[in-house]
């Protein structure tokens, strides 16, 4: 059973964003980077399912070498090697693409990230990856148990759960409660080092997307409350100056 | 004439003396290599920024160990804080060390050959550090990793090694340190416990009376120290709980901490195995001493943690609570509350991580020079053990302060136990009471430093003779022809070792032997010490930011050197001027209040812009953020 999970190097939730470059980049400046939280659930799980399972793990990074000290963080938490490949990861179509390069040559069981990264919360890369191999994706997934080649998962749907089988190899977007996100510790921290990390060259086409501008959306505004007798004022300010109606 | 001998050999009697007062004079300030910094020379000698380590330059395996600790009271520790303090029994600190365990976090300093992760002084500065933020559960890991494990790890034969560390790495065992009675706390020695040999040979049997034995309630190991017979000293023992004769007194109600399990301990006729005794009889009040030196500092960084904690708090209610019609964070009364917390964590960051990295340098050279590991890590922080204290004092206070400062943002959510500035200025007191009171810390750095002098381990005396010359020489006017990157600020520096040099020279000289007598000249001889040894700290950190990152990169930081040595320069005048107008007078005091005033003198510069940008930052960050 072999496993690969994809992680993400995302500013931190707390991280106050820029841009540089006349709005056209993303400032790393005093940015503090952590492991994308979707992928870290994807993460916890195939940790869970490898000792279980006796699967081995792999992670792997689109990104340049300021990711690395997230990607020996998944080591510390219990991969047993990682392959970065050597690139910006500059829109889903891309990544999705290396990504789809290396799961050919090491056909893995199961493909694992999370439901999306949160920097620019695309949610595609793991339907596209799955096109691109030609097996099911499935997102975003809660819960998910490997009996023999089947997999059992619970997946989030409009209004309620889904829970369904299918064979393997897939891939999966999780988000929680799929497993509890893991911390390392010393022993995992200290074993990291001495963990293969494989830097790899992209292959395949360049960027497909450009960035034309960057924007801040605009400050939140102070809330107005209006009483519930007064209808009218609201319908009223709704016209006027909201202009949505 | 005035004379400022710092010492008088006749009346010490110590060996060595007469050689310090026959060598050459010697320019005052040398510099040095890495290899041969010793404890309590940052007095007269001038560290090089590249020779001390700074927190900008922890490894990558460091910063996760560090978040690794941050994740730990994020998801264990701070959504539980009410049940840890308020819980009926220990069970759930048990499990919650057993947890830490699970992690590694109670291994840090024992070797890999026992269970541990045998990480260095420095790394495992940063577990107290991160895990300082957590108030109960700080106090009962560092009471199990410290005092309680330490000395088995340092003095312990081989069986006993082998036997307790694996356990104690891993959290199956938990451990409790028992050396204070109700009759004896800062006299440790006064202990009037007693350990009796049996008529067998077999055991020793203990009998005595232990107070606020942190762990108490559900130690398993207890590190008892208690007098053989009508020895002087202290012996140390490894007291199992399981070997009987061990009672114990209900929890104590404290002011803070109040999940730390604090107990009475009795032992009556408790028979501890032969074998269990500690290094050698009457070895204990050593053991005692040494211990204690590491738990100064890791008390003084874990300081840093709770402080950081506060700090986090604080600016986000700033940035939260609107009066007036705007963020409090907008008043300027708060930008200087935030601007100092700041630079106050910042420069205690600077100190003890220079420190640690110094008994780490220590520590390597002495097993490079052949000395046993264990015996060379006590010897390492021996050695700083002047730097230990002055820390210990330093970051207990900067603790307070910011916790003080974090309840007054808070205005009257900070005196609510709703919010979470109450629990941490309750947590935080104790800090200055236990590991040694802050009073006997200060009088400890001052004595250490005087008995290295004696024994001739410290040139002190020289550079003290020749700052007296010099305060009856004419000023130096001239101005700094050197250029380089804070050469004012380190005359500044420079001249405030002056300052001590000349206060406490005359000191010892006025008073002799009898200056143990005069406490509050060493109260303020101590607070000099530290605010030198801090302010030289931050500086030095800045100038190898400087040389990493540029200027530029690094202004805030710079900002906050620049406050810190200013407030220094006022804090050593007035210590100085409180020092010498309690023993000098006529010419003398005159003589010297205008030394002090010399060599307390420093440029003005716009310290409110200075704090307003630290503030601004920290404020924009919503966070900590140097
Ligand atoms: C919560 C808590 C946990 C503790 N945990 C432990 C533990 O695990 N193991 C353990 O062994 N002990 C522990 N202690 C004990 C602690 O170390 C002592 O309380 C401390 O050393 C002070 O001793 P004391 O309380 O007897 O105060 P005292 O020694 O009576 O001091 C009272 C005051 O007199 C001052 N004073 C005393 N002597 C001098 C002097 N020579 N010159 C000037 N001033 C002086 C002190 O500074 C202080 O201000 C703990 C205490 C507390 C409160």
């Amino acid at each position: 059973m072999k496993i690969l999970v994809c992680v993400t190097s995302v500013p931190d939730t707390t991280a106050r964003i820029s841009f540089t470059d006349g709005d056209t980049k993303f400032s790393k400046a005093g940015v503090q980077y952590i492991t994308g939280p979707y992928d870290d659930y994807a993460l916890s799980r195939a940790v869970e399912l490898k000792e279980q399972l006796g699967a081995t793990l792999t992670v792997l990074n689109v990104g340049e070498a300021d990711a690395e000290p997230v990607i020996r963080k998944c080591l510390a938490i219990g991969a047993d090697d990682a392959i970065r490949v050597n690139a910006e990861p500059t829109d889903a179509y891309f990544v999705a693409e290396q990504i789809a390069a290396i799961a050919r040559q090491e056909s893995y069981d199961l493909i694992l990230m999370g439901r999306e990264s949160i920097d620019f919360n695309g949610g595609q890369v793991h339907g596209i990856v799955g096109e691109m191999l030609g097996i099911p994706s499935f997102s975003p997934v809660m819960k998910l148990d490997i009996e023999g080649t089947k997999a059992k998962i619970a997946r989030e749907i409009e209004g309620g759960k889904e829970t369904l089988e299918a064979s393997l190899p897939l891939v999966l977007g999780c988000q929680e409660p799929i497993a509890e996100w893991k911390i390392p510790n010393m022993r995992g921290i200290m074993t990291a080092r001495t963990k293969p990390l494989r830097v790899v060259e992209p292959s395949g086409s360049d960027s497909l997307t450009k960035v034309q501008k960057y924007e801040l959306p605009p400050p939140k505004g102070a809330c107005r409350m209006i009483p519930a007798e007064e209808a009218e004022t609201l319908i009223g300010l709704l016209r006027t100056e909201a202009k949505i109606i | 004439m005035l004379a400022y001998h710092f010492f008088n050999p006749e009346l010490y009697n110590i060996k060595g003396c007469h050689r310090l007062l026959s060598t050459e004079f010697e320019p005052m300030i040398a510099t040095e290599n890495q290899a041969s910094i010793k404890g309590g020379e940052f007095l007269i000698k001038e560290t090089e920024a590249a020779q001390i380590f700074i927190p900008e330059e922890f490894t990558e395996e460091q910063r996760m160990i560090a978040q690794t600790c941050q994740d730990f009271l994020d998801r264990e520790i701070f959504p539980h804080s009410d049940e840890i303090d308020s819980a009926k029994d220990t069970s759930l600190m048990e499990s919650l060390m057993d947890k830490a365990g699970e992690l590694g976090l109670l291994g840090t300093s024992v070797p890999e050959q026992y269970g541990g992760f045998g990480m260095d002084f420095n790394t495992s500065m940063i577990v107290a550090d991160y895990i300082g933020a957590a108030g109960s559960f700080a106090v009962a890991l560092s009471a199990h990793t410290g005092i309680g494990t330490l000395p088995i790890l340092y003095y312990g034969t081989e069986e006993q090694k082998v036997k307790y560390l694996p356990k104690l790495a891993t959290g199956e065992y938990k451990a409790a340190y028992c050396l204070t009675e109700p009759d004896s706390g800062s006299d440790a020695n006064a202990a009037k416990s007693r350990a009796v040999l049996n008529a067998e040979g077999t055991h020793y049997l203990i009998n005595g009376q232990k107070m606020w034995i942190s762990n108490g309630g559900f130690a398993d190991i207890f590190i008892v120290f208690a007098k053989i017979d009508t020895d002087k000293n202290l012996s140390a023992f490894i007291v199992e709980k399981d070997f009987g004769g061990i009672t114990m007194n209900a929890e104590e109600h404290k002011l803070g901490i109040k999940g730390s399990s604090t107990r009475q301990v009795f032992f009556n006729d408790c028979p501890v195995p032969v074998e269990n005794l500690l290094s050698v009889r009457e070895g204990g009040f050593k053991i005692a001493v040494n211990i204690l030196n590491i738990g100064r500092i890791k008390l003084a960084v874990s300081g840093v943690g709770a402080s950081r904690m506060i700090f986090n708090h604080a600016v986000n209610y700033a940035n939260e609570r609107k009066q007036f019609g705007t963020s409090i964070a907008n008043f300027g009364a708060i930008k200087f509350k935030l601007a100092q917390m700041a630079v106050k964590v910042f420069a205690t960051e600077s100190a003890s991580y220079r420190a640690g990295q110094n008994i780490d340098d220590a520590i390597q050279s002495l097993i490079a020079g052949g000395m046993p590991e264990g015996e060379a890590k006590l010897k390492g922080v021996e050695q700083f053990a002047i730097e230990c204290a002055m820390l210990k004092v330093h970051g207990s206070e900067v603790l307070d302060y910011a916790a003080d400062e974090g309840v007054q943002i808070y205005g009257g959510m900070g005196y609510s136990a709703e919010a979470p500035m109450e629990r941490a200025y309750r947590d935080a007191r104790i800090n200055r009471i236990f590991e040694g009171t802050n009073e006997i810390n200060r009088l400890l750095s001052v004595d250490m430093l005087l008995k290295r002098a004696l024994k001739g381990e410290l040139n002190i005396m020289q550079p003290a003779m020749a700052v007296a010359k010099e305060i009856m020489s004419i000023p130096d006017f001239s101005s700094d022809e050197e250029e380089g990157l804070f050469v004012t600020e380190k005359k500044v520096l420079r001249n405030l070792k002056k300052a001590v040099l000349m206060t406490a020279g005359a000191a010892v000289q006025k008073f002799m032997q009898n200056l143990q007598n005069e406490q509050e000249i060493i109260m303020n001889v101590a607070d000099m010490l530290i605010e030198i040894y801090v302010a030289e700290s931050t500086l030095l950190r800045v100038e190898k930011l400087i040389g990493m990152r540029g200027e530029e990169a690094v202004s805030l930081q710079k900002d906050a050197a620049l406050i810190y040595l200013h407030e220094a320069v006022e804090k050593v005048n007035s210590a100085g001027r409180a020092a010498i107008t309690s023993f000098a007078e006529g010419d003398e005091l005159r003589g010297m209040l205008m030394g002090l005033k010399r060599f307390t003198k420093i440029d003005p510069i716009n310290l409110k812009d200075a704090r307003r940008r630290i503030a601004d930052h920290a404020i924009g960050e919503n966070k900590y953020s140097f």
